[in-house]
C-alpha cells in the first residue's frame, strides 16, 4: 500500500453530514505519511464544534482496516485552519447537485451575505434571483437562503477564511 | 511564568466560552423566531467547540490525566474563571443581543492578536476561533443595529440590554494576576491595550443603531478569580448535573 492508494481510499470516506461530499472533497485531508509501519493521516476540522469530527475520525480507520491497513493513527491540527478554500471544484460541482449552493468566491461571498448582490445560484433552478433568509442555517457551516423564482428554501455554503 | 499559569489561563478562555455557550444553548426553542433560534445554537456550537480545544489543552498543560470533560463538569464554581459578562441571565433577546456583541467585539480583537502568540497552541486555537468569531459578530452588531434603529420598542429594549450588561465589560480589560505575568512573557497581547480598539468599535454601532454609550459606573469584578454572580451556580447545577448524579456517564 503506497500513499497514492490510501488517499484512493481515502476518497471514499465521506463527511457525515453532507454524505455527496468525501473528506478530499472538502479537504479536510492535510496530508498521508508513512513512519514506523504505522499510516499517519492528519486532518483539520471545519468548525471548532463540527460534531462530525470524531465520526469521520472512526471512519477513516475502519476504511482503511477493511483495506489491510492495520496500523492508523489520526492526527487532528487546528493550524493552518480550514477554508472553504480547500474545497475542490469537484466538490463544489457535487455540492450543487445535491441542493447545496457551493461556495463563492471571498470578495462574492461578502456581498451575497451583506444582501448586496444576488450571486448566489439556486440548486433548484439555477435562477440568481435569491435572497439570504438567515445567516445561520441547519449546519455551522450554511446559511439559508431561498429562491424568489421557484420559492424554494436552499442551503447555502458559507465562505469560511 | 510557570505551568501553573498558564493552566489557570486556557480554563480561563475556556470557562468564557463553555458558560456563554451554555447560555445561548438555553435559547434553544425559545427563540424569538425559528431563524434566531437556530442562529443561537450555532453560535453555542462554535463555542462549545473553541471550548473543547482550550479545556484538552488545558487537560494536556495539567497533565494529571484529567480530561476536557473532567474541566468542564467536576470543576466548582470557585474554579471557574469566566467573565462575569458571560453568565450574566440571558433576560429578553435585546439583553442577550447586547452581552453578545460586547463579548464577539472583545474576541475579535483579542483573538486577532492571540493568533500571533509564541504559544503555538493558544495562536493555533486563536487563528481558528477567528474566523468563527467574524461571523459571531457580524450576527450580533447586525441585530444591535437593527433593533436600535428598529421600533421605539425594541430601540428601548435593546438601550435596556446594554445599559444591565454594560457594568460587566471593564473586567474583560483589567488583568489579573496570571494575566499580568502572561503579557509580560509575551504570550498575551495587552489586554489595555485592545480597550481603547474595543471602545471605537463599539460606540461606531452603537450610534449607528441610534444607541447611546451607557454610563461607566459600578464596573464589576471577580469572575477571572472564581468570584462569581449567583447566576454560575445555577448554570453548574444544569450544566454538571448528569456527571455528578452519575459519575462516568456516557452516552
Ligand atoms: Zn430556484
Amino acid at each position: 500500500m503506497n500513499v497514492t492508494q490510501i488517499y484512493k481510499l481515502l476518497a471514499s470516506v465521506t463527511d457525515p453530514e453532507i454524505p455527496v461530499l468525501s473528506i478530499l472533497d472538502m479537504g479536510v485531508v492535510r496530508g498521508v505519511e508513512f513512519s514506523e509501519g504505522i499510516v499517519k493521516i492528519t486532518i483539520t476540522p471545519t468548525y471548532s464544534g463540527c460534531p462530525a469530527m470524531n465520526e469521520i475520525e472512526k471512519n477513516i480507520i475502519e476504511t482503511l482496516r477493511l483495506a489491510g491497513v492495520s496500523f492508523v493513527k489520526v492526527n487532528t491540527i487546528l493550524s493552518p485552519a480550514w477554508t472553504t478554500d480547500w474545497m475542490t471544484e469537484e466538490g463544489k460541482q457535487k455540492l450543487m447537485e445535491y441542493g447545496i449552493a457551493p461556495p463563492l468566491s471571498p470578495s462574492a461571498d461578502k456581498k451575497a451575505l451583506m444582501g448586496e448582490v444576488r450571486q448566489v445560484t439556486c440548486p433548484n433552478c439555477k435562477s440568481k434571483h435569491t435572497q439570504m433568509l438567515t445567516l445561520f442555517g441547519s449546519t455551522a457551516c450554511k446559511a439559508l437562503f431561498k429562491c424568489m423564482d421557484c420559492l424554494e428554501p436552499f442551503d447555502y455554503f458559507k465562505c469560511l477564511r | 511564568m510557570n505551568h501553573q499559569h498558564l493552566f489557570e489561563y486556557v480554563l480561563q478562555l475556556a470557562d468564557n466560552a463553555n458558560v456563554l455557550s451554555h447560555r445561548l444553548g438555553q435559547w434553544c426553542g425559545h427563540g424569538p423566531v425559528i431563524e434566531q433560534d437556530i442562529a443561537m445554537t450555532n453560535l453555542a456550537l462554535d463555542l462549545i467547540g473553541q471550548a473543547r480545544n482550550l479545556y484538552q489543552y488545558a487537560a494536556t498543560i495539567e497533565g494529571k490525566g484529567r480530561t476536557e470533560d473532567d474541566m468542564a463538569y467536576l470543576r466548582d464554581g470557585w474554579d471557574f474563571y469566566n467573565l462575569l459578562l458571560t453568565e450574566l441571565p440571558n433576560g429578553d433577546f435585546g439583553k442577550t443581543v447586547a452581552r453578545q456583541f460586547l463579548y464577539d467585539t472583545y474576541a475579535l480583537l483579542f483573538y486577532s492578536e492571540l493568533k500571533n502568540s509564541p504559544n503555538e497552541m493558544l495562536a493555533a486555537i486563536a487563528e481558528k476561533s477567528l474566523k468563527e468569531t467574524a461571523y459571531h459578530y457580524r450576527w450580533s452588531s447586525e441585530w444591535v443595529i437593527r433593533l436600535g434603529d428598529g421600533t421605539e420598542e425594541s430601540h428601548r429594549k435593546m438601550q435596556e440590554g446594554l445599559n444591565e450588561v454594560w457594568r460587566y465589560t471593564d473586567e474583560i480589560f483589567q488583568p489579573v494576576e496570571r494575566e499580568k505575568i502572561l503579557i509580560a512573557a509575551g504570550v498575551l497581547p495587552d489586554l489595555a491595550a485592545l480597550k481603547p480598539q474595543w471602545e471605537e468599535k463599539v460606540r461606531a454601532v452603537i450610534e449607528e443603531a441610534t444607541l447611546s454609550l451607557p454610563e461607566a459606573a459600578g464596573m464589576q469584578y471577580g469572575g477571572k478569580t472564581g468570584r462569581h454572580t449567583e447566576a454560575l451556580g445555577y448554570i453548574l447545577a444544569e450544566m454538571q448535573y448528569m456527571q455528578r448524579a452519575y459519575p462516568g456517564l456516557e452516552w
